[in-house]
């Protein structure tokens, strides 16, 4: 079967989770498609962490429905082609390394020599064969975050879910998360990130969802936001008034202030039309610089600034 | 499967946690000591020619007997409880709960897998302690009692009755909250029991009443009341009194309900858990 063919790792309707009188999940409808690297955005408390453990039959939806892989919501033998890595990494710590990919292999079903061959690779794979016999207890936060993917990976996953699997890491820790989602992507694995670090996202992600107080806000495919709209910041002598004037035929938003101007462009190929413009109109060019608007820009526009508060 | 690969998984935790190690040492030390105390008592009992005479020796060695098992039933009552009060809350509270549960398996794998595992493990305790106190007596003055491998089983079946509900309760509430109402629960039948024994000492109807009801909530003492009853000496029996037990001996069906209590509070935990958000 080709991945077209495939239902898709990810599709919720109308899903909605309440605590008591507190809506954590209000209504949340997602449709990911296979082999896509997808990324949860949202500020703390969002409820992106009730909608993946919704997802992964965690917590029981008060309403709404969902197919993982094309199967419903926590339906246990879908979960053997899924790859979780929960929020806080907290596992079993009396267990060395080796013993809990094994015991992890064990739980995914896997023939013992599947698993005998799995655990070695992935503990090479996190780089975290020097540690294979030492117990859990004894790892760094980052060692655990190394061996909680290692787990989630364990059973070549369909689709791995990765919740705020950098939050708290140093930047090798993040580097390895980040090639890992990738080298997954290569592989057509489809990859669920929930995270609220944003660059993150941004360098790893195909498409972007964003969440506030339980529900979609928007949802966005990267690439269109890098190609899309971008800010051009310029620093000119004799920028005469009717020069100025004749920008609005590429731009609505021109502001002008002595040397500096600034305007926003909806296409990166109107920026060598406006140089040559200015060029030719007798103005001196010192500097042209395009912005692109960044998830961070983004974010705050979608979001807001409240933090979800 | 994967049922056996939790009860491994408990077993081997208990272990790294040294609890096994130190069931076994403190179980070493108490036999050594009640090896000793019985071996003197003996001896005595031996030396002292026709008073007391040959029954009253036995009365005397049954008596010891039901004195180290009545310990040994304690102790195994607090070790199903205490290795299992935090294991289903524990792991909740912690997050390792979530690894295991989103992996392709049923939530009731979990409760069964932690079941027999500790079931396994108080097994293996009754089995070193009561059958360490038997086999002491036995070796030292070759007494034995009466039905001991009845008495063996109501005792099991007392530790994994309170095993399902400090499993129940631990779906349930917070580890504290948990081992609050099994001990609770344990109280209520331990003082019940008492009430049962003097009523039916002064042959008052309604104390003797409180003591079925203390029975009805949770049937743990009752059952050791018949597993006393059961390998008591026949003279005690004639008499109808001893500390260990009463009078008024449970019934089977007391005992069958104990069963059915045991039964229920196991699948109880498994519906709990099942349906709790995690």
């Amino acid at each position: 079967m080709s991945a077209a063919s495939l239902p898709p790792a990810i599709e919720i309707h109308a899903l909605r989770k309440e605590f008591g009188e507190k809506v954590a999940v209000a209504d949340l409808t997602l449709r990911v498609e296979r082999g896509e690297v997808f990324g949860f955005l949202g500020p703390n408390g969002a409820g992106k962490t009730t909608a993946v453990k919704m997802l992964l039959g965690l917590i029981h939806p008060t309403a709404g429905e969902g197919q993982l892989l094309g199967a419903p919501l926590g339906d246990n033998y879908r979960r053997a082609r899924v790859g979780f890595l929960p929020e806080h990494f907290r596992f079993h710590d009396w267990l060395t390394a080796t013993e809990f990919l094994t015991l992890h292999g064990n739980l995914y079903h896997m023939p013992h020599d599947v698993t005998d061959r799995r655990v070695p690779e992935l503990l090479e794979l996190v780089g975290l064969s020097p540690h294979a016999g030492k117990r859990l207890r004894a790892f760094s936060k980052g060692m655990l975050q190394r061996i909680g993917l290692a787990q989630a990976l364990l059973n070549d996953p369909q689709l791995v879910i990765l919740d705020e699997p950098t939050s708290g890491l140093d930047p090798v820790g993040r580097r390895l998360v980040r090639d890992i989602i990738r080298e997954q992507r290569e592989q057509g694995t489809t990859v669920f990130l929930n995270s609220h670090l944003l660059s993150e996202v941004e360098i790893t992600c195909d498409r972007v969802a964003f969440i506030k107080q339980g529900e979609i806000l928007r949802t966005s495919q990267l690439q269109t936001l890098v190609e899309g709209e971008l800010t051009v910041e310029v620093r000119a002598r004799n920028l005469r008034p009717e020069i100025i004037a004749g920008l609005s035929h590429w731009s609505q938003n021109v502001r002008a202030d002595g040397e500096h101007l600034s305007l926003t462009l909806t296409s990166e190929s109107d920026l060598p039309l406006i140089n040559r413009y200015l060029v030719e109109g007798g103005v001196d060019v010192y500097a042209l610089r395009p912005q692109h608007l960044s998830l961070e820009d983004l974010f705050i526009q979608v979001v807001g600034t409240d933090g979800g508060l | 499967m994967t049922t056996l690969v939790i009860a491994r998984l408990t077993f081997r935790e208990a272990a790294r946690r040294k609890i096994l190690l130190a069931a076994l040492l403190l179980g070493i030390v108490f036999l050594t000591i009640y090896g000793f105390g019985f071996h003197y008592v003996n001896v005595e009992l031996n030396r002292s020619g026709s008073s007391p005479g040959p029954l009253e020796r036995n009365e005397i060695r049954n008596f010891l007997l039901m004195a180290g098992l009545y310990v040994v039933n304690f102790l195994t009552v607090m070790m199903a409880v205490l290795t299992s009060v935090d294991t289903l809350s524990g792991e909740i509270a912690s997050g390792t709960i979530h690894t295991l549960v989103s992996k392709p398996l049923r939530r009731w794998e979990i409760v069964l897998g932690k079941w027999l595992g500790f079931t396994g493990m108080l097994t293996l305790y009754l089995l070193l302690m009561a059958g360490g106190v038997i086999g002491l007596v036995y070796l030292i003055s070759g007494y034995s009692a009466p039905h001991t491998s009845q008495g063996f089983v109501l005792m099991w079946l007392n530790g994994v009755l309170l095993l399902g509900v400090s499993l129940f309760g631990g779906a349930m509430f917070s580890t504290l909250a948990n081992g609050v109402m099994v001990f609770g629960l344990y109280g209520i039948a331990f003082l019940g029991g008492w009430i049962e024994q003097i009523g039916s000492f002064i042959q008052n109807q309604t104390a003797v009443n409180i003591g079925i009801i203390s029975s009805l909530i949770i049937p743990s003492e009752a059952l050791w009341k018949r597993a006393a009853f059961e390998m008591e000496s026949p003279l005690v029996r004639a008499l109808g009194f001893s500390p260990f037990s009463a009078p008024t001996v449970p019934s089977p069906v007391m005992v069958g309900y104990a069963v059915v209590y045991a039964i229920v509070a196991l699948i109880l935990a498994i519906w709990q858990f099942s349906r709790r958000d995690l």
